[in-house]
């Protein structure tokens, strides 16, 4: 018999923080991409162009990191520019 | 098209031909009919708020791939936490998007464009936008271009250059279109810059 027990995700919620990760796609301007990251998460321009290049060459890059609901509103604005986001923990 | 540019009073201003004004418009009509498809037709039109507190939202992620690419899981390897996540959030995003769209018609109306082709004249249509259309009208340019990318079958940087070199003329001429998006959408960008 299964017990249901609680998720052990909210224990550690405090402990392992979540990150907000901007996966490539060969659609986005890169210049675009970079104005997002400058202006939504407030990087200067060197940090937002970094990043932007990130998940150009890499495929992938972790653009914000904190609290699970804060990544969660981060990802929802992603997507309404039209960036491909995620969210996940920051050790998996 | 005469490029973006940016006023001294503020906002950006853009000149576009009459038949680029209809296309524009043809494509963010065509996107508002695909979300309020997956939307409903109610939900779309009332208050987004009350569309992101419903309870209702889907918990799939759509069958259609350019719905799915403009409304994507938000967890990659979670399909749980994933559909909460669409089922809270979804529709709001949807709201948004369709906002977005009708902005950037509106934006063509203002500027003398109509839909009626017997009120169409050759003149220009000169498009004025404020800061808060200008973020209506970078995120409509983005989901034109990936609804365009995904009817391509654009899924890696390489695929451009097959629907460049493509014999097939629809789809190069779906093709330049989308070029010209990332134009528009370019200018915008530089605009503000």
């Amino acid at each position: 018999m299964e017990l249901d027990l609680p998720e052990t995700e909210d224990a550690t919620a405090t402990d392992v923080p979540w990150v907000t990760v901007v996966w490539n796609d060969p659609v986005n301007l890169m210049s675009y991409v970079a104005y997002v990251f400058r202006n939504y998460f407030g990087y200067t321009d060197e940090k937002a162009k970094r990043l932007m290049l990130q998940v150009h060459s890499a495929g992938k890059s972790v653009v914000s990191s904190g609290g699970r609901e804060e990544m969660e509103r981060h990802v929802q604005a992603m997507h309404d520019y039209g960036l491909w986001a995620t969210l996940q923990k920051a050790d998996s | 098209m005469k490029p973006f540019k940016k006023r001294r009073r503020g906002g950006v201003y853009a000149v576009f031909e009459s038949a680029e004004a209809d296309m524009l418009c043809n494509l963010a009509g065509q996107l508002v009919e695909l979300l309020r498809d997956r939307n409903g037709n109610e939900e779309s039109s009332s208050d987004p708020l009350f569309a992101q507190v419903g309870m209702g939202g889907p918990v799939l992620p759509p069958e259609d791939p350019v719905l799915l690419r403009l409304l994507p899981d938000a967890y990659r390897d979670n399909p749980e936490d994933a559909a909460e996540f669409r089922r809270f959030t979804e529709q709001g995003l949807t709201s948004a998007k369709v906002h977005h769209a009708e902005v950037l018609i509106g934006s063509l109306i203002d500027g003398g464009f109509s839909f009626d082709e017997a009120e169409r004249g050759d003149d220009k249509i000169e498009v004025e936008l404020n800061s808060e259309a200008v973020q209506d009208w970078l995120r409509s340019l983005t989901d034109l271009r990936i609804a365009l990318a995904v009817r391509l079958g654009i899924e890696d940087d390489d695929d451009l250059f097959l629907v460049t070199a493509s014999e097939d003329e629809a789809t190069q001429a779906m093709g330049q279109i989308y070029d010209w998006l990332g134009f528009v959408q370019e200018s915008l960008v530089a605009a503000l810059g």
